[in-house]
């Protein structure tokens, strides 16, 4: 009997720890990167990220990583990082961190000043570097623009980018007088980015416009 | 692919060149009938024999698992049984030494008490003294007429005033006596009541002794049928067995449900543990494994609880240890035990201080007002409950390893039978299969002869005419067998 219930426990120690060495648990894990445009007319909008970053913060689990950081002039800078942040293991010390680091987006975000040019894919690339940095399983880059770049004469980014494996969300993509005029040139951006992102290696494109459904953030197409 | 037209022996006529590619198969059809007829015998016999034989085999394996089955189940009963007698020895030994061994005093105290009642009784039975002798003196006097006299009538009324007085007295005297006599019987009416009670006492003890007795009897009896191997003691613990491991798998389930309630009270606060973002396998976190780990060891002290008070009997090993020992690991696992059920109610109480924390993060996140303080304790009320729950539930789960011991013995039973039911089916499917074989091995011949009759035929009308002897076109037995 003893041998019996021994060769049986032995067998699902067997099969637990096989399953166990099939997976990689950082699969689970999640780091998400939030630009928010503060260039132009946009930085009007940046109130509304606030409501973004809030739902991350709800949903995002202990053991995720967040950082939210601006795109203006020029963005391939890590002091471009407004806040970041490893939520610890344990559900309580997660919670105090969350708590400190809205309070830190909200007082950036009451205080943002508009930028003469919008460098997003610096802001893009840096945040890819950070992404592969966290080695999560899923990685998400949110973009809260009007995906309309502007650069200044100096500054270089017309050459391929990689964001390999990684999930590029545009929120909030607001509609220029110009694309009022001619919505071509709204679609035409948004389909040219949609190039751009998916040639650099990016698993998913997705524009979500409407901040009541967030949700579709973590959702795939 | 072969082209058909390849085939056609006369490429305008294809019935023709058909009906030849017929003919020519028959004849080689029937020029390889025997060894054709031995072939598909053999391969029928061959299959069937195979089938035959492992049917024979799984029909005597299913005997022997009967066999088995009713070795173990009688085993397994006479083991019941014997306990039970023993249990019951041991209550009737309990009775007479507690009982009876008090059965000096009460009879010393019972014949105390009768001798005190007779003698009471005899002091009872002494008459008054007798009346004194001057009665029949007085009834002479009596006689004397009154028309005697002044100085006699005078007597007389003294002799009737003196006789009054003594009549007075002695009568006084007579119910004092009585009076007595009704004291002592009043006084033996306390040892009447006693000794009915002691009576009655010594005769429910006898009534428990001899109910004892009656319960051992009927033991006894089941156990000389058991031990006798008897095909009714084996239908009547095959039954038992099957309604202990329905019974078993019940109250298993509950407990299950018991077990997934105390993981739903403790995966959440494990986290704080050992980390909320650990996972094990795709969809296991480790502190969901951890919580788990919990529970089954909440249940293995249980079980090593029960076994160490000889209440389960899974593990020889416990079982047979010393006293000493045995009272060492029932304190070792109770303590465990407590330990594990106040870190489980510690637990259940972080998680609702979790719950809270997380509530209060998302209300600040919504940025919406504050919600309103519970109502003191009332509010408490879920929190209190949890951690009754967390402190309870695990000696609730400890007494799994009593229906988990029905469920394993009867399990035994339970599937032996099954397997030994499911033997025989196969036993019976592979004799129905050496069956059809033999007989396809016939349906094939027949069929043979019936692709080369016209070849048969001829040979039949060709040994006719030759006056030979005459063979059937049809010429196989019941068998298979060609005749001679």
């Amino acid at each position: 009997m003893i041998k019996r219930t021994f060769r049986a426990l032995v067998v699902a120690l067997g099969l637990v720890t096989a399953a166990a060495g099939c997976t990689d648990p950082r699969n689970h894990v999640q780091a998400v990167y939030v630009l928010i445009d503060t260039s132009g007319t946009y930085a009007r909008e940046a109130g509304k990220a606030q409501v973004i970053i809030n739902y991350l913060l709800g949903t995002l689990q202990p053991g995720d990583s967040l950082a939210v950081a601006r795109v203006q002039s020029r963005s391939f800078s890590e002091k471009d990082i407004i806040a970041k942040a490893m939520f610890d293991q344990r559900p309580t010390q997660a919670n105090a961190q969350k708590r400190a680091f809205r309070a830190k987006t909200d007082a950036y975000l009451r205080t943002v000043q508009g930028s003469a040019y919008t460098d997003i894919t610096g802001a893009m690339i840096q945040g890819a570097e950070f992404l592969n940095e966290t080695g999560a399983g899923r990685k998400t880059i949110l973009i809260f623009s009007d995906m309309q770049e502007e650069l200044d004469k100096v500054t270089i980014r017309s050459f391929p980018i990689s964001l390999k494996d990684i999930r590029v969300i545009a929120v909030n993509v607001t509609k220029l007088n110009t694309d009022n005029i001619d919505p071509r040139r709204y679609l035409g951006r948004l389909e040219a980015w949609q190039k751009r992102v998916e040639r650099a290696g990016a698993s998913e494109w997705k524009v979500i416009n409407d901040l009541d459904r967030l949700d579709a953030i973590f959702t795939k197409s | 692919m072969t082209n058909l037209q390849d085939w056609m022996i006369w490429p305008g006529n294809t019935v023709l060149s058909v009906l030849i590619l017929v003919l020519i198969a028959m004849i080689g059809l029937y020029a390889a009938r025997v060894p054709m007829h031995g072939i598909i015998r053999a391969i029928g016999y061959a299959l069937a024999g195979a089938l035959r034989l492992a049917s024979r085999w799984l029909f005597a394996a299913a005997v022997q698992m009967k066999e088995r089955n009713k070795a173990v189940l009688l085993a397994q009963g006479r083991r019941e049984v014997g306990q039970r007698i023993e249990r019951e020895f041991e209550r009737v030994g309990v009775l007479v030494t507690r009982d009876l061994q008090g059965y000096p005093v009460l009879q010393r105290k019972l014949r105390e008490e009768i001798t005190r009642i007779e003698e009471d009784y005899k002091k009872c039975g002494e008459v008054p003294p007798p009346p004194p002798d001057w009665v029949e003196a007085v009834a002479a006097v009596a006689q004397i007429r009154s028309g005697g006299g002044e100085v006699a009538q005078k007597i007389l009324d003294e002799i009737r005033q003196s006789i009054e007085r003594i009549h007075d007295k002695a009568l006084g005297e007579y119910r004092r006596a009585y009076e007595e006599r009704h004291d002592i019987l009043e006084g033996i009416l306390p040892f009447w009541r006693s000794i009915e009670k002691t009576l009655k006492r010594v005769d429910k003890k006898l009534g428990d002794l001899a109910e004892n007795a009656a319960t051992v009897d009927a033991q006894m009896k089941k156990y000389r049928q058991i031990a006798a191997k008897s095909d009714e003691a084996e239908s009547i613990l095959a039954t038992s067995s099957f309604t202990q491991f329905n019974i078993a798998a019940i109250v298993l389930t509950i407990a299950l449900g018991g077990a997934f309630i105390n993981f739903k009270l403790i995966a959440l606060p494990m986290s704080e543990m050992v980390g909320a973002g650990d996972y094990l396998t795709a969809s296991l976190r480790t502190s969901e494994v951890a919580a788990l780990v919990i529970i089954l060891v909440e249940a293995s002290m249980g079980l090593f609880l029960m076994e160490a008070l000889r209440i389960t009997h899974l593990f020889p090993r416990i079982t047979n240890l010393n006293d000493r020992a045995r009272r060492r690991m029932v304190w070792i696992s109770l303590v465990l035990l407590v330990t594990l059920a106040v870190v489980e109610a510690a637990l259940a109480l972080m998680r609702d201080v979790l719950i809270a924390d997380k509530q209060a993060l998302l209300q600040s996140l919504a940025a919406s007002a504050p919600a309103a303080p519970s109502d003191g304790w009332v509010g408490r009320i879920p929190m209190a409950g949890q951690m009754v729950l967390g402190f309870i539930l695990p000696f609730a789960l400890a007494f799994v390893a009593i229906p988990l011991e029905s469920f394993i013995h009867s399990a035994r039973n339970i599937g032996g039978s099954l397997l030994a039911d499911l033997v025989r089916i196969l036993g019976f499917a592979l004799r129905v299969l050496g069956n059809l074989a033999r007989h396809l091995s016939r349906l094939l011949l027949h069929f043979y002869d019936l692709l080369v009759v016209l070849p048969l035929m001829v040979e039949h009308l060709v040994r006719s005419l030759r006056g030979g002897p005459v063979v059937h076109p049809r010429s196989l037995d019941s068998t298979g067998e060609l005749k001679p």
